[in-house]
C-alpha cells in the first residue's frame, strides 16, 4: 500500500515538476495521470496494490471537494453580482453540451448491441 | 460552563487544524448519510450538504475561511493524488477505447469545446466579469483539474469549485430528463454525454441507471479531463492574450 501511494505521489511530483519547468498551463496532477496511464498501458496487468490504492482514493472522491467548496463563503459578493450569467451558464450550457454530445455519439458509435439501448425493456 | 468559557473554548479549538479537519469529515458523513436515506437522490448531494453545513457553522461562529482551511487542507491535499489515481479506472476502459478510438476522441473534443465555449459566450453575453468567465470556463471537468485550469487562466479557484459541483448536480438531475425529451435511447451515448458535461457527479448517476452508461460516462469523464486540461488553457491564452 505504501509503495502504491508512493508511486502515485511520484507521478504527481513528476507532473508538477514538468508543468513548472516548461511553464505549462496543464495542472501537474493531469500530467501525472497521463504518466500513470501510459505506465499501465505498458505494464498491461497493473499490480493489485496499486488498483486498490487508487480505488480507495477515489471511493470518496467527492469528500475531497468540500474544503475548496466551502471557499464559496469568500465569494458571496461575486455570486450576488454575477448570479444571472452563472446560473444561465450552469443550467443552459451544461444541458446543451450534454444533449449535443449524446446526439453526436448516437450517430457516430457503431450500432448498439442488445441491452445497450433504452428500448430493450430497461 | 458559562458563555465566556464556551467562547474561550471555541477560540482555542478553532485555532487547531484538528477542528477544521474533523468538521470536514463529520459534515461529509452527515451529508452522505442523508444521501443514502434519500435513496441516492442527486439533489441530496453529500458535497453540497457538507459545504452548506460548514459554511453555516463558520458564519455562526464568525470563523474566517483561512482558519478553517488550516485543518481542511489535509483533505484538500488529496485532490492531487486522487487525480493521478483516475488513470486506473481509465485504464479499465482500454478495451472500449480501442474499439472506437477515433469516434470517442472526436466526441470528447466536441463535448469539451461545446461545454466551455457555450459557457463563456452565454455568461459573457449576460455581462459576467472577466474573473467569473475564467472561473466558469472549465466547469465541466472534475474539480481539482478545473481549479488548476481556472487558476491558470485568471479565474477564482474557489468560485470554480462551487460551479463545478453545481454543474454536476444540474447534469445528474436534469440531464436524463432532457435526453429523454430529445429521444436519445443509446445508453452508451447517454452515459458518454453525462461524463463529458457533468464529470464525476454525472458518472455516479449514470452508474445508478445503467452499467453500460456508467462505463461510458467514466471513460468520457477521464478523457474530458485530459482534453479540457490540454486545450482550454492554450485556447484561452491564444484568444484573450
Amino acid at each position: 500500500m505504501i509503495a502504491a501511494f508512493a508511486l502515485i505521489l511520484v507521478c504527481q511530483l513528476f507532473g508538477e515538476v514538468v508543468s513548472e519547468l516548461f511553464d505549462l498551463p496543464v495542472p501537474g496532477p493531469v500530467i501525472g495521470l497521463v504518466l500513470l496511464f501510459v505506465g499501465l498501458l505498458i505494464k498491461r496487468k497493473p499490480p493489485k496494490v496499486l488498483t486498490d490504492a487508487a480505488d480507495n482514493l477515489l471511493i470518496h472522491f467527492s469528500l475531497l471537494f468540500v474544503p475548496a467548496g466551502v471557499g464559496v463563503v469568500t465569494q458571496i459578493d461575486r455570486l450576488k453580482g454575477d448570479w444571472l450569467p452563472i446560473a444561465a451558464a450552469l443550467i443552459i450550457s451544461t444541458l446543451l453540451a450534454m444533449v449535443l454530445t449524446a446526439l453526436l455519439m448516437s450517430k457516430l458509435l457503431p450500432k448498439a448491441k442488445p441491452g445497450e439501448s433504452l428500448e430493450d425493456g430497461q | 460552563m458559562n458563555e465566556t468559557d464556551i467562547t474561550q473554548l471555541w477560540v482555542y479549538l478553532s485555532a487547531k487544524p484538528l477542528t477544521g479537519l474533523t468538521i470536514t469529515l463529520v459534515a461529509y458523513a452527515i451529508g452522505f448519510w442523508l444521501y443514502q436515506k434519500s435513496d441516492r437522490n442527486p439533489i441530496c448531494n453529500p458535497v453540497v450538504i457538507a459545504i452548506a453545513l460548514i459554511a453555516l457553522l463558520l458564519k455562526a461562529t464568525g470563523t474566517p475561511y483561512a482558519t478553517y482551511f488550516e485543518g481542511a487542507q489535509f483533505v484538500h491535499f488529496l485532490l492531487g493524488p486522487a487525480t493521478v489515481a483516475l488513470a486506473v479506472p481509465l485504464f479499465r476502459q482500454t478495451e472500449t477505447l480501442k474499439r472506437a478510438l477515433p469516434v470517442i476522441a472526436f466526441g470528447v473534443l466536441f463535448g469539451s469545446l461545446v461545454a466551455s465555449a457555450s459557457t463563456v459566450i452565454l455568461a459573457w453575453a449576460l455581462g459576467a466579469s472577466p474573473e467569473t468567465l475564467a472561473s466558469l470556463a472549465p466547469k465541466s471537468v472534475t474539480t481539482p483539474v478545473a481549479m488548476g485550469i481556472a487558476e491558470n487562466i485568471g479565474g477564482v479557484p474557489a468560485l470554480t469549485a462551487v460551479c463545478v459541483i453545481a454543474t454536476g448536480i444540474v447534469g445528474a438531475t436534469l440531464g436524463p430528463m432532457v435526453m429523454n425529451m430529445a429521444r436519445l435511447k443509446d445508453w452508451r451515448a447517454r452515459g458518454f454525454a453525462m461524463g463529458v458535461a457533468s464529470h464525476g457527479i454525472g458518472t455516479a448517476r449514470a452508474f445508478q441507471v445503467n452499467e453500460t452508461a456508467g462505463a461510458f460516462s467514466g471513460l468520457a469523464m477521464g478523457l474530458n479531463t485530459l482534453a479540457t486540461a490540454l486545450t482550454i488553457p492554450f485556447l484561452w491564452h491564444w484568444i484573450f492574450g
